[in-house]
């Protein structure tokens, strides 16, 4: 039998031995043959009606389970309408592999019909891309590919494939592993490296574990766990850490920076040592560098070395696989007890706690927080919660509290509106068995509600909480801030929501007290199929606490007291 | 001025792929020069970057990011030999030409081209050579010129290792004063 196979055959051939059983997308004239060739694959394809739900999409499915993700479009505006969805994904290191048509190689240059530069156009927001004019570099490609996108830091990688490379057939053969990268630099931790470290450990009176996605994607979750509690320290979540450590856990102290709560980022400013394990500093971890822990030794462990140094100067760098390097320093640190530091940072949640929202009694107004907190507890803690950018995402990230890895999907580093919908997507086609919900705002949703089609079309079984306040809310409250309440081009007028997604043939339901709330949550999970709850909520809520941007991270502004409103303290 | 050697796979884009990698974090490349080298398939780049240790050390592991790229050699505190190409059109007249002839000699100039009114100079050496005769012919009226930017290699036998062949040393042990590790 001839093993002669066009290059989209190929193409099908490499993705379906790579693993991949589902891919997101929308066809095109470039990107034809592949799509023809595909109907002879096991291949699930889920037909976008954006293509950026495509790669966000992709981006939900890798994030869901820890595999790579596929996204294909064609040339031009199908390759363009990509670039948020990848950019959003190398932000926050997830693995997809997105392919796109382009024209043929003859035409290439000519700014023929649908002709785009996608390679220069996404080579500063990938991993690696390929432009390929020739069946022979398919396997090997798609093979090296897939082992870019998910090896070291995860990210996304683009082949760009010209009509002809697609069309002409060559002999197929699979390589046997994809090419190694050479040269690199061992950077392995030395032995004096990791006994640097422990040393920090042990001489630590009031210690804190930063903890980043980095343990979500190395599958650390448990050895992080076993190390926090040999060692009695604190941990810190940053947003994409979420999950990473149980939130039940009594070391979990909450999320940190911008949001996190007045206690965690008390206790980091207060700390002598940090050690921070697979996250990067961010801006809106660490707020005003120049003021950032000044009394804190750091030990920084990433796998990416342009990491170690970038935001904050640290006193012992370790590169590598963070599971490896926690498991490597676990026998050889010493049993800690931190008792005295865990209680003085305990002793700033009782403060807190009289502040917070979900202490107050209902008066008759719809707080997310309520909504968040009711969801949370209505779903035992157990969904796969995908969010929006805003504040629905931080009041989520506050209220729900997240016990296992992947099981909040959100954009962090690059801040997507609009990812929440298509992620979701993604999300329950790479885990059917979960519970998937979207939180998102009434700004965000409207960004690819289309998506709602794509929903219908599948049958895919999400429900979705849209927190409507009626405002572009998180902006709305910078205006508030910081712009003396000028609220330029925040008010927001929405379509009806429910005759919207019913309009999609999809059973919807208008929450906008509080009762209401868990009986419609308890509705939509009984509710085989996709429902969208509109929960009309406060509309000048605010997110607290908050550091303002580049302000110090102790210098927070406060929850007013919830006395206040209630009248008890006049 | 930190002097990296890069050894990347010839392909199509990985010029970009560098000069895009400084853009993006804001260094500034003062000269950069490619070319083949003696292995088929591998280009090397010298980089000359205005930066410091510490942005070196930045540099040296985002370039590794980048899949094309095959090995860096931070060369700048290491024995090496540092060369440029200069070609410069000098306005003569019978007059001056003699004296220009003169200051060639001295500096190990070439003389390549002769006209009427003026001549092209070939010099190679040190930055600061090129400089130097540069100045000298200022007086004389400058009329054109063309510079390589900088090459680079390290010294000793076989010092420089072929993209692949043997794990680059880490940076922080050749430069223990960008160490990150205590």
């Amino acid at each position: 039998m001839s093993t002669q196979r066009t290059g989209a055959q190929i193409l099908w051939e490499s993705l379906v031995r790579e693993g991949v059983t589902c891919v997101f997308g929308y066809p095109g004239g470039a990107i034809l043959p592949a799509y023809d060739a595909m109907l002879d694959y096991p291949i699930r394809h889920v037909l976008v009606r954006h293509e950026q739900g495509a790669a966000h999409m992709a981006d939900g499915y890798a994030r869901a389970t820890g595999n790579v993700g596929v996204a294909i479009a064609t040339s031009g505006p199908g390759a363009t309408n990509l670039v948020t969805g990848i950019a959003t994904a190398m932000m926050d290191s997830s693995p997809i592999v997105c392919i796109t048509g382009q024209v043929g190689s003859k035409l290439i240059g000519s700014d023929a019909f649908q002709e785009c530069d996608i390679t220069g156009i996404t080579l500063p927001i990938t991993k690696h891309n390929y432009l390929l004019t020739r069946p022979e570099d398919v396997a090997a490609t798609v093979r090296e590919a897939f082992h870019v996108a998910r090896s070291g830091r995860p990210g996304p990688v683009l082949i760009d494939m010209t009509k002809d490379c697609q069309q002409k057939s060559c002999e197929f053969t699979w390589p046997e592993a994809a090419v190694a990268q050479s040269g690199r630099p061992n950077l392995a931790p030395r032995d004096a490296d990791l006994e640097a470290a422990i040393a920090l450990i042990h001489a630590a009176k009031r210690p804190v574990i930063l903890a980043g996605n980095g343990i979500i994607g190395a599958g650390a979750s448990e050895v992080v766990r076993q190390f926090a509690e040999h060692t009695d320290i604190p941990i810190a979540m940053t947003l994409l850490g979420i999950g990473g450590v149980p939130a039940s856990h009594p070391l979990n102290l909450g999320m940190m920076g911008m949001h996190g709560e007045a206690w965690v980022n008390q206790a980091i400013q207060e700390a002598d040592l940090l050690v921070a394990l697979g996250m990067r500093f961010d801006d809106r971890v660490t707020g005003n560098v120049k003021t950032y822990a000044l009394n804190a030794k750091k030990i920084h462990v990433e796998i990416d070395r342009s990491e170690i140094n970038k935001n904050i100067k640290v006193d012992v760098g370790l590169v590598g696989d963070v599971g490896q390097i926690v498991a490597a320093l676990l026998p050889r640190v010493a049993t800690g007890n931190h008792a005295d530091w865990r209680a003085h940072i305990d002793a700033g949640k009782g403060d807190a706690a009289v502040r917070d929202i979900q202490n107050l009694p209902d008066s008759g107004h719809l707080y997310a927080a309520h909504v968040i907190h009711d969801l949370w507890r209505e779903t035992g803690g157990q969904a796969v919660v995908v969010t929006d950018v805003g504040q629905h995402q931080m009041w989520e990230a506050q209220y729900y509290h997240h016990d296992t890895p992947r099981s909040l999907i959100t954009s962090g580093g690059l801040g997507t509106m609009g990812f929440a919908l298509p992620a979701a997507i993604g999300a329950k086609v790479a885990r059917p068995d979960a519970e998937v919900w979207v939180v998102v705002g009434d700004g965000g949703f409207q960004m690819t509600m289309c998506e709602l089609a794509t929903i219908a079309q599948e049958g895919i079984d999400i429900k979705v909480a849209i927190i409507n306040n009626g405002y572009l809310g998180m902006v709305r409250q910078w205006q508030e801030f910081f712009y003396e309440r000028r609220y330029a081009a925040t008010p927001l007028t929405s379509p009806d929501f429910v005759k919207l997604a019913e309009a999609f043939g999809l059973t919807a339901a208008r929450v906008a007290d509080r009762a209401s709330v868990i009986p419609a949550v308890q509705a939509a999970r009984a509710h085989k199929g996709t429902v969208v709850i509109d929960f009309r909520v406060e509309q000048e809520d605010t997110v607290y606490p908050m550091v303002p941007a580049g302000a110090d991270l102790h210098n927070m502004i406060r929850r007013p007291s919830v006395l206040a409103e209630t009248g008890a303290d006049q | 001025m930190i002097t990296f050697v890069v050894q990347v796979e010839n392909k199509p884009g990985v010029l970009t792929r560098v000069a895009s990698l400084f853009r993006r974090r804001a260094y500034n490349i003062e000269s950069l020069t490619v070319g083949h080298t003696e292995t088929a398939g591998v280009s090397r780049m010298t980089v000359v970057v205005d930066t410091n240790a510490e942005g070196a050390h930045h540099v040296e592991a985002h370039l590794y990011k980048l899949v094309n790229v095959l090995r860096v050699d931070n060369v700048t505190a290491r024995p090496n030999v540092i060369r440029e190409l200069a070609l410069i059109k000098v306005s003569t007249t019978a007059r001056t030409r003699p004296e220009i002839f003169q200051l060639a000699d001295v500096f190990r100039a070439r003389i390549i081209d002769v006209s009427n009114d003026s001549l092209v100079l070939e010099l190679t050496g040190g930055s600061a050579k090129l400089d130097r005769l540069l100045e000298v012919l200022e007086p004389y009226g400058v009329l054109e010129m063309a510079r390589t930017g900088l090459l680079a290699m390290a010294r000793g036998e076989g010092a420089a290792p072929a993209a692949g062949e043997l794990t680059p040393t880490r940076s922080e042990d050749t430069h223990p004063d960008i160490a990150y590790s205590v």
